[in-house]
């Protein structure tokens, strides 16, 4: 099929590898981790990221995982530096110390994303899983921040840390970050396995809801607070991705190229992969790309909704979690009969007389799955 | 680093982009781009005109002439697009003063 013109990809999500030395229970990576000896080697990661940019990708974020575990990233941010891609590293901090991030700023590296578990060292290590892991982290924000590099700092809340989002804010402040990022957990994958233990309650929410307003009215221009809301306290859908194929590639740490990191979880389709065809092919011809891209692909509430181009009908992987159809609308959305699914969850953690499981099921790299 | 309070914007003033933050031409767009953490922005022409000027040497005034010459419109309404546009950009940690 020619007829789905696709734009150009803005933003490249780079999985080097799946290695981590934490083991956080609400990790992005799918529950399958990919095990180091099926990991794309450099000369292959070269190769893409020059597909990347041809095809009009302008930054590429090198995630993993820790990207800092690939001895290789030096040389692929010098890489993509030299093709013109603006490059942004996603990572723990635990394994930087000044002579890692000198090589990195010398390769040209153009911001750092550094993830916190919680402003409380002994809370930050129960979600992490690795002792001593804040110290490392803070002395990483202080290495950035005294090269000059912009710094982001990003934390994933849940119920067991969103009432320290005030503490978060301060610390961003204090570290002197350029940006922070409340992001609140997205269930899907190991979020969604461990959601009675994650699910804030809707009192929380709302106090990081006011948190954040204050600290944004507090720090003015200075610091940028970008806020995710929890989308199952929503009425309607998040636009996922920015659409199906419309702005967003990832590609796995063995060169699956994926619409969004959760997209393995999709059935009945063939995962491309850059081993057996290019970036541009892939993203102009796959029938994973082509499967939800636009709005032919939907059905109804969606088909005939006047949001169907604002929210291109909400998340696929959480219809498909939580519904059994990846084609089916977002079930946050209000208009879906499956809502339902939503509200069961929400009650469970809002009810009177309910305690919800506080035992996770950690992400532990290398147990097996 | 960052600026204190942004000053009363004065034509003396030298502007240059933000470590982490720059102005790239897209060849697959034909598109002047600002670069920045985590995300990117189209340029459009003025804001393009201006942004290649800023070099983190020239100064305002500069710019303002060097547009004034390029274009025919008269100098105080290029200054006032200039300075307003420069204003926001500092403002959202684009582009920084240079002492």
């Amino acid at each position: 099929m020619e007829g789905m013109t696709a734009p150009p990809p803005m933003s490249l999500l780079a999985e080097l590898t799946h290695r981590c030395p934490l083991q956080c229970p609400y990790c992005s990576n799918p529950l399958a981790l990919e095990p180091k000896n099926n990991e794309l080697s450099t000369e292959e990661w070269l190769r893409v990221l020059d597909e990347a940019a041809a095809l009009g990708i302008l930054q590429v974020h090198f995630s993993g995982g820790e990207p800092m575990a690939r001895k290789d990233l030096p040389e692929l941010v010098r890489h993509a530096a030299r093709a013109g891609l603006y490059s942004n590293l996603i990572t723990s901090g635990v394994l930087m110390d000044r002579d890692s991030l000198a090589r990195l700023a010398d390769a040209g590296l153009d911001h750092v994303q550094l993830s916190f578990q919680d402003a409380d060292p002994k809370q930050a290590e129960i979600i992490g899983g690795m002792k001593g892991a804040q110290p490392r982290k803070i002395e990483a924000a202080r290495l950035v921040v005294e090269d000059g590099m912009p710094l982001t700092l990003n934390f994933v809340i849940h119920r067991l840390n969103a009432d320290r989002v005030p503490a978060m804010l301060d610390m961003a402040e204090e570290l002197g970050a350029r940006r922070v990022e409340i992001a609140h957990t997205q269930y899907y994958g190991w979020g969604l396995k461990n959601r009675a233990a994650l699910l804030p309650t809707r009192h929380q929410l709302e106090a990081t809801e006011k948190a954040v307003a204050e600290a944004r009215e507090r720090f003015g221009s200075r610091l940028a607070i970008d806020f995710v809301t929890p989308d199952y306290y929503a009425d309607e859908p998040k636009p996922c991705m920015g659409g199906w194929g419309q702005r967003f590639l990832n590609i796995t740490p063995s060169g699956r190229v994926l619409p969004c990191h959760a997209a393995e979880t999709i059935p009945g389709v063939a995962f491309p992969t850059v081993r057996e065809a290019s970036l541009k092919d892939i993203w102009e011809n796959s029938k994973l790309f082509q499967m939800f891209r636009g709005v032919d692909w939907m059905p109804e509430p969606c088909r005939s909704c006047d949001r169907k181009e604002i929210d291109w009908g909400g998340c696929r992987c959480q219809a498909l979690a939580l519904t059994g159809r990846a084609d089916a609308a977002d079930p946050v959305c209000r208009r879906s009969s499956d809502r339902g699914v939503v509200d069961a969850a929400l009650s469970e953690i809002n009810g009177t007389d309910s305690r919800a499981s506080e035992t996770f099921v950690y992400r532990r790299y290398g147990s097996g799955e | 680093m960052m600026t204190a309070p942004s000053p009363t914007l004065s034509e003396d003033l030298v502007p240059a982009f933000a470590r982490g933050t720059r102005l790239q031409h897209d060849r697959v767009r034909d598109q002047w781009i600002v670069q920045a953490p985590e995300r990117a922005f189209l340029a459009d022409p003025i804001a393009a005109e201006i942004l290649r000027r800023v070099d983190g040497a020239t100064s305002l005034e500069a710019i303002i002439n060097s547009l004034a010459g390029a274009f025919s419109a008269p100098r105080e309404v290029i200054a006032g697009d200039v300075l307003a546009m420069v204003a926001s950009l500092a403002e959202r940690q684009v582009l920084i003063w240079k002492a």
